[in-house]
């Protein structure tokens, strides 16, 4: 595969590699966020502060992909860290990535630059990895497959934390066969990540199934102030799973509609706040000259000059919601709220196989319009795909037909049942 | 404001985190509007109910105790603050 503009925009690093003949992989090229080591290449989350970093190891995911055939042609550019929802975040000396399929429009976040380099070159899958919609939300912009799996199947050994308890390394493919043969080769336990404990399906062995008989819940709640191509997006989808003899019926998911984005956000940055604080400037990464001073003055002047606008935002927010005195009111509350809301889609499930709202309530917004958006805006549009993340369930954002700008449609299971996103996903290709 | 732009320091100082003049008066708006927004998870009853730090229980799985070749040393290459086989950090006083 030779190195071109698209490859350059997309990528931080690109390797030129052919696809292997061996392995069930065989025939792909994959990417990987750029938030996932690979051994001696440059791996930096989009971050200034970490670069120059190689790794000295594979993460598992990339190390199973190997073991594949899968041949690894470089790392793709994000917001940095997964801070952000249009990959116009990116750290300091990083362009954000362009939609491929209008160039002023953004690509969508975090996974940017996964999604757009699937859109534009053949036979190719990326690892990209979400937080609290890093994965749907960028395939739905782009016009691809999204498949994010339940918290704690694919290891996050190697994974450059952001929040440890919400982070899921996933599949951005252009068809479900890929993600499905994919997800075969990273999913399953991992003694190097204890919370990676689950067993594998054989995800290729629910390819072909009918969705007929199956029910799906659709939230009233998440169907309501949509973009009107988003609306017709997600209708036209509706009709054809009906005609395939899927049922549906009205859910609800009330409570995450209103308290999912704050307890979302301060759960993301109370950890992001921690998982950043190992980044020093000492050890590897970005660096300056140690001059005749106090440690906390070396740490604080490299940290910075090196993490961009959102990073900061992120880390004085979640230092100050774990400060005593705030602690209760803010991080403590979430992980209670969070309780409530796993709780409403576990009663959800209790009737349906999967839940069903278009991924994103608007377009790909232009970068002119993404950025008269204050921070608190951008956090809202988030709406519904945090709760899903925050649940830790498994979700797929599968592009809609016939929209002028793509449009996804996002199928949530119940965890551990990725087959059900499989059979829904491949009845509507 | 001059209250947030305090309480900004503050955190910046616990995040060992420098910040320029203008950037303590920009956090310190925004710190406002988020906080107002994200107070409403007050609104939630939530006595009684256990807090979730994971999605669903987890039982933590750990590996066999093999002893391993240790990566201490190789992680030497990847910086240039080191003397003699360790780290030379800045002086802690």
């Amino acid at each position: 595969m030779k190195k071109t503009k698209e490859t350059e925009e997309y990528f931080s690093v690109f390797i030129d590699g052919k696809p292997e003949s061996k392995g069930k992989l065989k025939g792909l090229t994959f990417s990987f966020k750029d938030n996932i080591c690979v051994k001696g290449i440059e791996t930096k989350a989009s971050s200034k502060i970490l670069e120059g970093y190689k790794p000295l190891f594979d993460a598992t995911a990339v190390e199973r992909i190997r073991g594949e055939g899968g041949q690894i042609i470089g790392k793709t550019i994000q917001d940095e860290f997964g801070f952000g929802s249009f990959c116009t975040n990116t750290g300091i000396g990083i362009k954000p990535p362009k939609n491929p399929v209008d160039k002023e429009r953004v690509t969508g976040g975090s996974s940017g630059g996964s999604a757009a380099a699937v859109k534009v070159l053949d036979n190719h899958v990326s690892i990209a990895e979400s937080t609290g919609g890093s994965i749907a939300n960028p395939a739905a912009f782009c016009g691809v497959i999204g498949l994010t799996p339940t918290y704690g199947l694919v290891s996050r050994h190697g994974l450059l934390d952001y929040a440890n308890s919400l982070d899921k390394i996933g599949v951005i493919s252009r068809n479900i066969k890929d993600a499905a043969r994919t997800l075969s080769v990273i999913a399953g336990s991992d003694g190097k990540d204890m919370t990676c404990t689950a067993e594998k399906k054989d995800y290729e062995g629910y390819l072909g199934e009918s969705v007929k008989g199956m029910t799906i819940g659709i939230p009233k709640e998440y169907v309501r102030g949509l973009d009107p191509e988003v609306e017709k997006g997600f209708l036209v989808t509706r009709k054809i799973l009906e005609k395939k003899g899927v049922r549906f019926k009205d859910v609800s998911l009330r409570k995450n509609a209103e308290y999912s984005i704050p307890t979302y956000y301060v759960i993301a940055m109370c950890e992001a706040s921690t998982n950043l604080a190992k980044y020093s400037g000492l050890r590897y990464g970005y660096t300056e000259e140690i001059e005749n001073e106090h440690y906390d003055n070396f740490y604080s002047r490299v940290r910075g000059s090196a993490f961009g606008e959102e990073a900061k935002r992120r880390i004085l927010l979640g230092t100050f919601a774990r400060m005593t005195g705030y602690r209760d009111a803010y991080y403590d509350k979430a992980l209670k709220a969070r309780t409530i809301l796993i709780n409403e889609y576990k009663e959800a499930f209790k009737d349906c196989d999967a839940i069903m709202h278009p991924t994103m309530p608007i377009l790909p917004p232009t970068f002119e319009d993404a950025k008269k958006l204050t921070p608190l805006q951008n956090y809202m549009l988030d709406l519904l795909t945090v709760g899903a993340n925050l649940a830790g369930l498994p979700h797929i954002s599968v592009p809609a037909k016939n929209t002028k700008l793509p449009v996804g449609v996002m199928f949530t299971a119940d965890h551990f049942d990725e087959e059900k996103l499989i059979i829904l996903g491949e009845s509507l290709e | 404001m001059g209250g947030n732009k305090d309480l900004i320091r503050k955190t910046a100082r616990l995040a060992r985190l420098h910040l320029t003049e203008e950037e303590i008066e920009k956090y310190s708006e925004e710190l406002v509007e988020v906080l107002e927004a994200f107070s409403k998870l007050q609104e939630l009853g939530t006595s009684g109910v256990e807090r979730s730090l994971h999605p669903y229980k987890i039982s933590a799985k750990l590996r066999e105790d093999v002893p391993g070749k240790p990566s201490g040393r190789d992680a030497l290459k990847l910086t240039k603050h080191k003397k003699d086989g360790y780290y030379k950090s800045s002086k802690l006083q």
